[in-house]
Parts: structure tokens; sequence; C-alpha cells
């Protein structure tokens, strides 16, 4: 299971999660959900921290992090 | 795995209509989360307002009631009054609290309602098109002051957090921002004390929670963050205002 959790179809491409994340390892995927958005991604596991800021400051309530 | 971070489970789990990057969303959360925490969703009725709001009963999971432009606060008071054992919040943003609902909000603040008011200032009309709301800065752009608000013609924007804070029967208020993952942990704090002051009977709850609306600003989400942060809070300052305890701070 992967440290961060993206509830992908809820998702609409604002790039809060991008620009918080303190490791910048979410990335915006180059294909489109659904919405016609394109979702958030985590590019890069090995680097997060699982610290939870990603979710705590999405306003769409697409993310959920756990901590290994 | 051990969870960090999980959606509030006082939402219903479907996307919302709300403009990418609006905070508005962010502030569901956090009343969510205390809802949550406090274990009183099955107890809890919110009222949704006129505004972007609007459909916050399909969000929210718990009992709704939707009240007409403004009238939240009356609204909100006649179910505590029904309800005695409720947790009642009204939920706001400023054109309709500050503008159409000035006169509710006083006057359930004087009554002591035991109500916890979510008031979204975004210094805009966000539902209707960015026409210039009560809260809309001196100089700021909107679609009814296209050359920026102007002192002798609109007046200055309306403190509604110091404003209340003035009246005896408001027991907490305090002014949040949700521009950074500092300030919202700081709302996500004052959204429960809110709660608790209401719980414990202490009376009137208002927490303003400074917030962006990207679409009728012009601006990215990140880029309205920013600009929230350098134009809002030197105006509008954050802090508790006044608390059951008695005191008042800078946050
Ligand atoms: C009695 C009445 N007057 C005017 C309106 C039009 N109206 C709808 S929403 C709104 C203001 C919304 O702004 P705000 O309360 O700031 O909320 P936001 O959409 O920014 O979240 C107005 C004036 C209405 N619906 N009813
Ligand atoms: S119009 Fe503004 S307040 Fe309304 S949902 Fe869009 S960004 Fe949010």
């Amino acid at each position: 299971m992967s440290k961060v959790v993206f509830d992908e179809a809820k998702c609409k491409g604002c790039g809060v999660c991008v620009h918080f994340c303190p490791k910048k390892v979410i990335q915006m995927a180059d294909r489109i959900n659904a919405k016609g958005y394109h979702p958030a991604y985590l590019a890069n596991e090995g680097d997060c921290i699982s610290c939870g800021t990603c979710g705590r400051m999405c306003p769409d309530a697409v993310i959920e992090v756990f901590k290994p | 795995m051990k969870q960090v971070y999980a959606v509030p489970k006082a939402l219903q789990p479907r996307a919302t209509h709300y403009c990418p990057g609006c905070t508005h969303g962010i502030a569901h959360k956090l009343v969510a989360e205390a809802i949550d925490e406090l274990g009183v969703r099955d107890r809890t009725v919110g009222v949704a307002p006129v505004g972007c709001a609007v459909f916050a009963y399909d969000y929210f999971d718990c009992d709704f009631q939707q009240a007409s432009h403004g009238r939240a606060p009356a609204v909100a008071t006649g179910i505590r009054r029904a309800l005695p054992d409720a947790v009642v919040f009204a939920y706001q943003g400023d054109g309709d609290l500050a503008s159409i609902g000035a006169a509710e909000i006083v006057h359930a603040a004087m009554r002591g309602e035991r109500i916890t008011v979510i008031f979204i200032n975004n210094a805009i009309y966000g539902m209707t098109g960015g026409q210039m709301a009560p809260t809309t800065l001196v100089g700021q752009k909107t679609t009814t002051s296209p050359a920026g608000r102007k002192l002798e013609h609109a007046g200055s924007p309306i403190r509604i957090a110091e404003m209340l804070s003035t009246i005896p029967g408001a027991a907490y208020v305090a002014r949040v921002a949700l521009s950074s993952p500092a300030h919202v942990a700081r709302a996500k704090r004052a959204i429960r004390k809110a709660f608790d002051t209401q719980l414990a009977g202490a009376g009137f709850s208002l927490v303003e929670c400074l917030s962006t609306c990207p679409t009728n600003w012009g601006m990215a989400p990140i880029e309205a963050m920013t600009w929230l942060e350098e134009n809002m809070i030197p105006y509008y300052p954050l802090g508790e205002f006044r608390t059951p305890e008695g005191g008042a701070s800078n946050g």
C-alpha cells in the first residue's frame, strides 16, 4: 500500500498538495481523470516522510496519508 | 501502516462543486474533523447559507437545513431552541453574513445564542460572479468595483470578528486563515474551541476564516493564498478576540 492514497476521481488538479509538500514528491499526472483534470499522484514514494501535509491542505478531501 | 491523515467521517464521500483550490473545502474538512473528534455527528445540525456553500447539506454527513440569504443565525436559533441537546452550527459567506445577514448575526451574538458560526471571508461574492462584498479590500477590483473599491464611495471593509467581540454574549470569537499548513493547524484548533464553547454552554461562538476565491479573484490557487497572506491578513489580523476565559491573543 502506498504512503499517500489519492481518491483520484475527486481531484480537481488544483496543485495545493504539490506546492505545500515539504519534500516535493507529489506531481500532476499527464493523463486526465473523469472530471477532466490532471490528478495529483505520488511521484517519489521513497522520499515521502508521511507528514500528512498534503492530506490536511487538500481542499477536496482527496488524500489519505499512512506511515509504515 | 499507521494512518496519519484520514478524510473525516462527518463528510460524505463525494466530490464537491467548489472551484479547484477554493478553500471552502478546507473549512468543510476542519468542521467535519471537530464533529468527528467530539463524537457528536448523530446530534449535529448544520445550517447552510446562500452562496457557494449552499450545497453544504450534500457534503456533510449530518442533519442540515438551508436558510434564506443571511438568515442562517435565525434558523440556527430556532433549531437550538427546539432541540436543546443538538450541536448547531451555521456556515456562512461574507456576502451572506456581513451584508444581507448583518442584523441576524449581531442579534444572535447579542442573545448569546448557543450556536457556532463558521464565517468564510473571501472578500467577494463568489457564487454570483465576483461582486464587491462588505469585506472587499480598499483598492480590490471586483465586477462592481472595476477600478478598485474606493473608500469615499463604499466605506471601509467590515471587520466582523472585532465588531462581534464587543458583544457580551459572544463567548468565543476568533479569526484564522486557510492559506498555509501552519494557519490551517491554528484554524483547526479555533474551530474545535468554538464547538467546545457551545458544548460547555458558554454562549455564542464564531470563527472568521480568511479564505480564497481563486476564480473570482482571477488567480491560480497558490497565487490566491499568497495574495490572502499579503493583503488580507494586514487588514484582518488573526487571533482570538474573545474567549470564554476572558482572554484575547494574537495568532
Ligand atoms: C435575497 C437574495 N438576495 C440576493 C441573492 C443573490 N446572491 C446569491 S449568493 C450571494 C452572495 C454570495 O456571496 P458570499 O456570501 O460571500 O458567499 P461565497 O459565494 O463567496 O461563498 C448573493 C448576493 C439571493 N440569492 N437572495
Ligand atoms: S466561486 Fe469562489 S468561493 Fe465559489 S466555489 Fe469558486 S472559488 Fe470558491
